[in-house]
């Protein structure tokens, strides 16, 4: 139902370095990782704060993650899975790379329960 | 009276005392009572570690007697006394005090003293002995007035003596009757190899020297003149030729003696009279004198299980094989050195570019590994002394054990896995593969705990190397991997990254993990090289191959709180500030709202700074003359200071402009893990020095320095790693200290696990630092002036590019700010708000 929303032109995203781009009231967090864009919850639901954007990224065990910046944690770029913890997981939106832009639908593809004070 | 007999010990050295610490664990104060002789003043001190008296170890370091001991088991213990004469008619004493006392039964103890050659002129001020700490006193005071010193005899203690010297600054000469130095325990090679590596280290060789007279020297106190016709100018001349037994109470007893000295003792330890006893180096048994200080307390052993009726030990003789560092060159003889058993063959090994001498003595049937000498390289001493000690069956190819293997480590050797568990791996506190294995399975599981609850590795720290085997093997057998690589990305440990980054010019991470790792890297690896890299090359951290690496404090300059804020902490060196730094510290505060709290390291932490903020109050700041403080960054926090003698009634020297000094030398240097420093300026040690990685206390004479200190989680004391230092040598000496540090420890490992963790310990970090037993203090001087060279503040260069403040926003598409920061008032400052306050705000609103 939701409209793509451009956030930034494709420039404006290194690769392996986040950004944190307000959609709507929601804050999501970017990555360009691979050649692929993912776009994230920026909110740490082990910190309650949102730094998810800040974190570094990389691979674990085949996964493609980032690690939150305030205690560590892993979440999958994909999927938003903790690997820590598999009780807990970040809201996944959809993303693309369209016409020199970087889009993202603020509806998530699966929504997970993150209890947010913001 | 009590009903029990006398026994009377006469001498008070290491072997008296270790006989009286095992007649007391034995119980044997229940049977007699005790009264203990000491000709000196002091009671039983390390007279193995003598020479550590001119590094900074006291009298009272040196001691080997718990506080208390003698008056707390009852014991006599009359010191400043020397027994003269025995009656063995009426088993009496009589003392130079004239005192009389009976004894029922008598243990001598009397050690040796050091041989003097009737070299005439002997006896001429200047010309001491090295035995005493007394001796040791005199050589100080006389080292005061004088520019050369020459050591008679190139024996193990004669180099040891010669090391003295040098660390008190003389031109340091060693002649050497013998045409090789150390000719008891090396060969003709490895005799040479010593020779040139001593000589490396400025202490002038004089081999095949006969010295004839001593008389009044041309531009010094001596002239020593040499039978083949030349002479050298000294003005100390230190003799240090050997050992002879002190036997002249014996001898005046007419106790049977050897034929060229020594108290004759069976395998009970006792003499021709069945009543006295015989240890230590006055004992001659099977016509052997022992000069080592282990087989002295086996036989105070043997003799309190004699004396008491407790143990029936036997002394058997003893091994004499030994390992130690001289001057930083590693020395080791094992058995028959000399390959003096018939049909012996023996196999050489010379590496010229490293100075590496080693020689291997197999049995002719190559079933029997009978001696060896290690020089430049004594890492297989413990595999070696195992395996001739246990009668373990070489390799086919003997020569495989001395043999360097083609992959650069280290020689074959034998797994500990065939170490019998009674085999000693610590000779000094006796501890077996039995006890080691035990701890291991007890929990001890890295060398600390286990050096901390087997002693192991404590002495000497011969067996250091032969410890960590065994530990390792426990651990793989016990299922527990002692990998050390840092993650998945990299079959490496950081020292080893290091290495690979450094030697292969390596300048981003991508080069290295396309050369030597595998994915994509993690939150391990990266800000790891991040570190290295900067290490190595002090890029600009924010550089866009390195940006993605770093942790969000170094990629934000700033320390990240629990609410996504950041605490900012400008450089304040040494911990001085003027007026008008203060007031724009303050004034920035107050415009930004920011949390104000002075920290640990005596400077101002300002909190609650979002992104977005970060660049217009690091502009107010650089603009007013601060740097960053690097408060974020593994690298060199603060150097903590006094006021030093610059203000201070008791200062005696200037600690604040040290502390400075040092602060700006290292600002910005990425090391493993954070560093502190502090500089004292005396001994009140009011910036607690003693407590930080690197600390610097002022004396009258110059500087200490102490490492590898801590505070926090787990404190440590800092060791005292040299005294006295000028501040050219003191800044040489951090120098290697932060490098060498940064070349090998762990990643965030501080410095003070790092040392714990170090085999060698600190004495091998002194022979590093101190007598370049590396050969690596150049490079580590270069890689420092470098770093020092390149340094750059990181805000004042990020706030030049536009590009990189583009980063400092919250939102990419917005310019508001992340409404999920809140704060609260709390003493007249912010806070942020907890949980349950943002809550009752929002409903508020």
């Amino acid at each position: 139902m939701s409209q793509w929303t451009t956030i930034c032109q494709d420039e404006q995203l290194s690769a392996n370095l986040g950004i944190c781009a307000l959609v709507g009231t929601h804050q999501v967090a970017v990555f360009r990782v691979k050649d692929q864009v993912f776009a994230l919850d920026n909110f740490d639901p082990f910190s309650g704060v949102n730094v998810i954007s800040r974190g570094i990224v990389g691979d674990l065990r085949g996964h493609l993650v980032v690690a939150s910046p305030i205690y560590k944690q892993h979440f999958d770029l994909a999927t938003g899975q903790c690997l820590e913890d598999d009780t807990v997981s970040l809201n996944v939106f959809p993303v693309r790379v369209h016409e020199g832009a970087i889009q993202v639908k603020p509806a998530p593809l699966v929504r997970h329960i993150a209890e947010q004070v913001a | 009276m009590s009903g029990k007999q006398t026994l009377v010990v006469v001498g008070n050295g290491m072997v008296g005392h270790s006989f009286m610490e095992k007649l007391v664990a034995a119980g044997g104060l229940e049977q007699y009572q005790v009264v203990v002789f000491g000709e000196e003043s002091r009671p039983a001190y390390d007279r193995v570690h003598l020479s550590e008296f001119f590094s900074g170890r006291s009298a009272e370091d040196l001691s080997m007697v718990p506080e208390g001991f003698y008056q707390k088991n009852g014991i006599d213990l009359i010191l400043d006394e020397a027994v003269i004469a025995i009656n063995r008619d009426t088993r009496e004493l009589t003392t130079n005090k004239e005192r009389s006392i009976h004894y029922h039964k008598l243990v001598l103890a009397t050690g040796s003293y050091p041989f003097v050659p009737p070299v005439p002129g002997h006896e001429r001020d200047n010309c001491f002995v090295y035995r005493t700490i007394e001796d040791l006193q005199a050589i100080a005071q006389a080292a005061g007035n004088s520019k050369v010193g020459t050591v008679v005899g190139g024996g193990l203690l004669g180099l040891e003596a010669a090391k003295a010297l040098k660390d008190l600054g003389l031109e340091t000469h060693v002649v050497e009757f013998a045409p090789r130095l150390m000719a008891v325990q090396v060969d003709d090679g490895g005799g040479a190899m010593l020779r040139q590596k001593i000589e490396a280290l400025g202490v002038q060789i004089h081999t095949g020297k006969n010295t004839r007279l001593i008389t009044d020297g041309e531009g010094a106190v001596h002239q020593m003149q040499f039978a083949d016709g030349e002479v050298l100018n000294t003005d100390i001349v230190l003799f240090s030729a050997g050992i002879r037994p002190r036997d002249e109470l014996a001898k005046q007893a007419g106790l049977v003696m050897g034929e060229r000295g020594g108290i004759v003792i069976n395998n009970d330890c006792l003499t021709s009279d069945e009543s006295i006893y015989a240890i230590g180096e006055c004992a001659l048994w099977d016509n052997r004198i022992f000069g080592l200080v282990a087989p002295g307390y086996q036989m105070a052993q043997v003799a309190v299980d004699h004396i008491t009726g407790k143990g029936s030990s036997q002394f058997a003789g003893a091994d004499m094989s030994t390992k130690l560092k001289l001057m930083g060159v590693d020395v080791a003889s094992i058995g028959d050195a000399h390959g003096n058993t018939k049909g012996s063959l023996s196999y050489q090994f010379i590496d010229e570019e490293k100075q590496v001498y080693k020689k291997l003595v197999v049995s002719k049937t190559k079933k029997r590994v009978l001696g060896a000498v290690l020089v430049g390289d004594a890492d297989d001493y413990g595999t070696l002394l195992q395996m001739m000690l246990n009668g373990i069956v070489p390799p086919a190819n003997p020569a495989e054990l001395i043999l360097p293997q083609s992959d650069g480590s280290a020689s074959a050797g034998l797994g500990v896995a065939a170490l019998p568990e009674t085999a000693q791996i610590c000779s000094c506190f006796n501890v077996s593969k039995g006890d080691l294995v035990g701890a291991v399975a007890a929990g001890c599981q890295d060398i600390a705990s286990l050096k901390g609850s087997t002693n192991a590795g404590t002495g000497c720290g011969g067996c250091a190397q032969l410890v960590k085997q065994v530990l390792d093997h426990e651990l793989t057998q016990l299922g527990v991997e002692v990998k050390k690589d840092i993650c998945e990305h990299f079959p490496h440990s950081r020292q080893e990254l290091y290495h690979l980054v450094r030697v292969g010019e390596l300048a981003t991470f991508s080069q290295v993990i396309e050369k030597h790792g595998r994915g994509m890297g993690c939150d391990i690896c990266k800000p790891t090289i991040g570190s290295i890299l900067a290490s190595c090359w002090n890029d600009y951290i924010l550089k866009s191959d390195h940006a993605p690496l770093q942790d969000t404090n170094d990629y934000f300059l700033g320390n990240i709180q629990k609410d996504g804020t950041y605490s900012i902490v400008p450089r304040v060196p040494g911990g001085e500030i003027t007026p008008q730094k203060l007031i724009v510290i303050g004034e920035v505060a107050r415009d930004f709202n920011l949390y104000t709290k002075i920290t640990g390291g005596q400077r101002i932490d300002l909190f609650g700074a979002r992104v977005n903020e970060l660049p217009a109050i690091w502009q107010r700041l650089v603009d007013a003359g601060f740097e960053t403080g690097h408060a974020y960054g593994k690298s060199l926090r603060t150097v903590k200071s006094c006021v030093g003698s610059t203000w201070c009634r008791y200062g005696v020297l200037d600690s604040t402009s040290m502390a400075i000094a040092i602060e700006h030398r290292y600002r910005g240097v990425r090391s493993p893990h954070k560093v502190k420093m502090a500089v004292s300026g005396c001994t009140r040690e009011c910036a607690e020095a003693q407590s930080k990685d690197v600390g610097v206390i002022a004396t009258e004479k110059g500087w200490n320095l102490y490492v590898g200190g801590n505070g926090g989680m787990k404190p440590r004391h800092a060791d005292l790693f040299a005294t006295e230092l000028d501040d050219e040598t003191l800044v040489k000496y951090i120098d290697r200290f932060m490098m060498f540090y940064i070349r090998t420890a762990d990643r965030l490992q501080r410095t003070s696990v790092w040392l714990v963790n170090l085999e060698g310990g600190l004495d091998y970090l002194k022979s590093v630092i101190m007598d370049d037993s590396l050969g690596i203090n150049q490079a580590l001087e270069d890689e420092m002036t470098h770093l020092v060279g390149t340094y750059q503040c990181e805000w004042k260069t990020t706030l030049e590019s536009p590009e990189k403040l583009k980063r400092f926003s919250h939102f990419i598409n917005s310019d508001q700010p992340d409404s999920n920061v809140v704060f609260v008032d709390e003493r007249h400052q912010i806070r942020p708000a907890t949980k349950q306050e943002k809550i009752q705000l929002k409903e508020v609103i």
